[in-house]
């Protein structure tokens, strides 16, 4: 079985993020980075999948600078068995659109023997392969936590063609590995789908408890391949790509205001009361 | 000249800061007030491998170097003292005299299941009359046929009450002394003649155990001696070196964590009118904990380095000891006043991380031992 896992590298979430000057981007000075949670649910997903099965390849992809390597070998030493970078000057500031297409393309091209050749499938030819396609399952995170965007796992699906299943909070794979039944989570209550592979999936907190890779596994992950592909390689022209194709512009970032302090009542709870229901309706109809 | 991490460093870092944030941390508190890290936690920290990860990967470990190691331990101290003094005290002192000096036999029999977790060693050196004059052990070990007989007490034996596994210095010959006439052995918990006293009652690190080691006629199996008869002494002054430079990782990240809280609070507490890190005496204690910490860095990392390049670090060991315990000390100290009273409460980890930083002046040798060391390879050098 493929399955694919498309992750990004997002501030840590407990960093204190600060706009640069210019307001054009987050400063990255002395900033930690992280594989986005919603991803690493995706990740673990794939990875407990094919443990199940005993078999399958799981290919961690990203799109980001250099720096987003690290977040690939993190998926290597979680479990991942190759990656694959997109990276390159000309992909700054590319939006949620232009980076569905890049991943599209990567996903779509198969497992490549560039860098060392893929290890071999144990559970015989998978459905991918028997299609001549290149995976089964793709694996997203719902969202990404720096932008919110909510927008990448879903265009993909589109452009591969594939049905999709948004914030999944459970999944099970069919005994003959051919259908997955997920378990949704919408506003109204939990969805439980059932659908044919191949298919993309976003994952939603609660769907699993990613492990911590092991030490020696952190060590060895760079013996396992990372190929790194500029968006030549994947067919598109400078102009297809980054600031210049995006259709979504950042004007500019700023923190969110400062709470105002907050008032303690001192007093015996039948005047405290008294005094927060003042407070409250001179607060501007609170009450 | 490269000060940067590698990047298999620096995701060793954050994937030890994940863990000690989710998985450590929160247990501080209770670690300290049980008096004991829960043997549920120590498997997890195995799982992960930092019950062994400067033994090379050929016996389990994870190969990291003391590099790797101090980066861990680091982070281990920022969540739990008690914790990392426990993977310490197992890793690079109880595993690492086996690592170091054991015989390959040895090696393969004991240092896998270390490395993984699921056994804990503990170096037992120190006893009642032997504590800076580490030489005057009066533990023997006796031939008898292919065996040892050992005999005697073992002090203050940090993992004491939990390990698996005892290296055990005991004298050979009383009178040749250290030099040749102590010998380190692999002593099991389950040989008959051992037996461990009570938990100790300390004043911090208190969820590490600290126990007596007795040995009964306790009869060893000729194997379990690492390296040679008689050259026990200076196993043990090898393995205290790295036990020295992991004490100053542990230091750091304590020291940090100190640092870390102390900021947030001066910044956050008001007191006539505004934060109080607007206050020139407030300031100037934040920025003398900063240099401290900077120095501590600096020397754990360059020694660490030193030791995995396979240079000479025992005076540079003693150096790092001594300026990092009492460099937390420092920490430590301003730590508390910069909380106020709220420092020398039991709700804030403050005056856990006080009681905490008093006994890396005293263990792993004493400071006016390390004073000691230091100066005998200047008077031996004639320079620095």
């Amino acid at each position: 079985m493929e399955l694919v896992v498309c992750l990004k590298q997002v501030p840590d979430t407990a960093a204190d993020i600060t706009p640069l000057p210019d307001r054009s981007a987050v400063d990255p000075a002395g900033l930690s980075w992280i594989i986005n949670p919603y991803d690493e649910y995706a990740l673990e997903e794939a990875i407990r999948i094919k443990e199940r099965l005993g078999g399958g390849t799981v290919t961690a992809v990203t799109v980001g600078p250099e720096r987003a390597a690290t977040a690939l070998r993190t998926a290597l030493a979680m479990g991942a068995d190759r990656a694959v970078h997109i990276t390159g000057p000309e992909l700054e500031g590319s939006d949620p659109a232009v980076t569905a297409r890049l991943l599209a393309k990567a996903v779509s091209r198969g497992p490549s023997t560039r860098s060392g050749s893929p290890p071999p499938s144990l559970t015989g030819p998978s459905r991918a392969e028997s299609r001549g396609g290149a995976f089964d399952l793709v694996l997203c995170g719902k969202m990404a936590v720096d932008d919110y965007h909510a927008q990448v796992g879903i265009l993909l699906a589109q452009h591969l063609g594939l049905p999709h299943l948004s914030c999944v909070v459970k999944l099970d794979l069919s005994p003959d590995a051919r259908t997955i039944t997920a378990h949704c989570e919408t506003d109204r209550g939990t969805e439980v789908v059932e659908c044919d592979l191949p298919a993309l999936v976003t994952a939603e907190k609660g769907l699993n408890e990613p492990r911590y890779p092991a030490v020696v596994a952190v060590m060895r992950a760079k013996q396992k391949p990372l190929e790194t592909l500029t968006a030549a390689d994947l067919g598109f022209s400078a102009d297809q790509v980054g600031a210049a194709a995006s259709r979504l512009r950042t004007l500019g970032l700023q923190s969110p205001p400062k709470r105002g302090g907050c008032t303690m009542i001192e007093a015996e709870p039948a005047d405290a009361a008294r005094e927060l229901l003042r407070l409250l309706r001179e607060a501007g109809g609170v009450v | 000249m490269d000060f940067t991490f590698t990047e298999e460093q620096v995701m060793l870092r954050d994937l030890v800061r994940k863990f000690v944030d989710h998985e450590v941390r929160p247990l501080a508190e209770s670690i300290d007030r049980e008096k004991k890290v829960p043997p549920e936690l120590i498997k997890k920290i195995g799982a992960l491998g930092l019950m062994g990860l400067p033994i090379p990967e050929q016996y389990g470990g994870a190969g990291v170097g003391e590099m790797g190691y101090c980066i861990a331990v680091e982070e281990v101290s920022r969540g739990c003292s008690s914790t990392a003094i426990t993977i310490g005290a197992h890793t690079s002192i109880g595993s690492m005299s086996i690592c170091l000096d054991g015989s390959e036999e040895l090696k393969q029999k004991y240092l896998p299941s270390l490395a993984r977790g699921e056994k804990i060693a503990a170096y037992c050196l120190t006893e009642a009359g032997a504590g800076s004059d580490a030489a005057a052990i009066e533990t023997t070990a006796k031939p008898e046929g292919d065996d040892w007989i050992l005999s005697g007490t073992k002090l203050f034996i940090t993992n004491g009450g939990i390990a698996d596994v005892y290296v055990v210095f005991a004298a050979n010959d009383r009178y040749l002394g250290p030099r040749g006439g102590i010998t380190a052995f692999v002593v099991e918990r389950s040989f008959a003649g051992v037996e461990i006293g009570p938990e100790e009652e300390k004043m911090g690190i208190r969820g590490s155990s600290t126990a007596e080691v007795h040995l009964e006629q306790v009869r060893v199996p000729g194997e379990n001696v690492i390296g040679n008869v008689g050259n026990g002494f200076y196993t043990a002054m090898k393995v205290l070196d790295i036990g020295r430079l992991g004490l100053g990782a542990g230091a750091i990240g304590l020291s940090r964590e100190v640092l870390d809280l102390s900021i947030a609070h001066a910044k956050q507490r008001v007191q006539f009118g505004q934060p109080i890190i607007e206050r020139g005496m407030v300031q100037a204690m934040l920025a003398e904990m900063a240099a401290d910490i900077y120095a501590m860095e600096g020397m754990v990392y360059r020694t660490a380095w030193m030791a995995d390049q396979g240079m000479k670090f025992g005076c540079e060991a003693a150096i790092v000891k001594m300026f990092c315990s009492e460099a937390l000390g420092r920490v430590a100290d301003k730590g508390v006043q910069i909380h106020g009273g709220m420092g020398y409460m039991q709700e804030l980890p403050l005056e856990r991380a006080y009681r905490d930083a008093r006994i890396n002046r005293i263990f792993e040798g004493t400071n006016e031992i390390q004073r000691i060391v230091i100066a005998r390879a200047l008077a031996k050098k004639g320079s620095y």
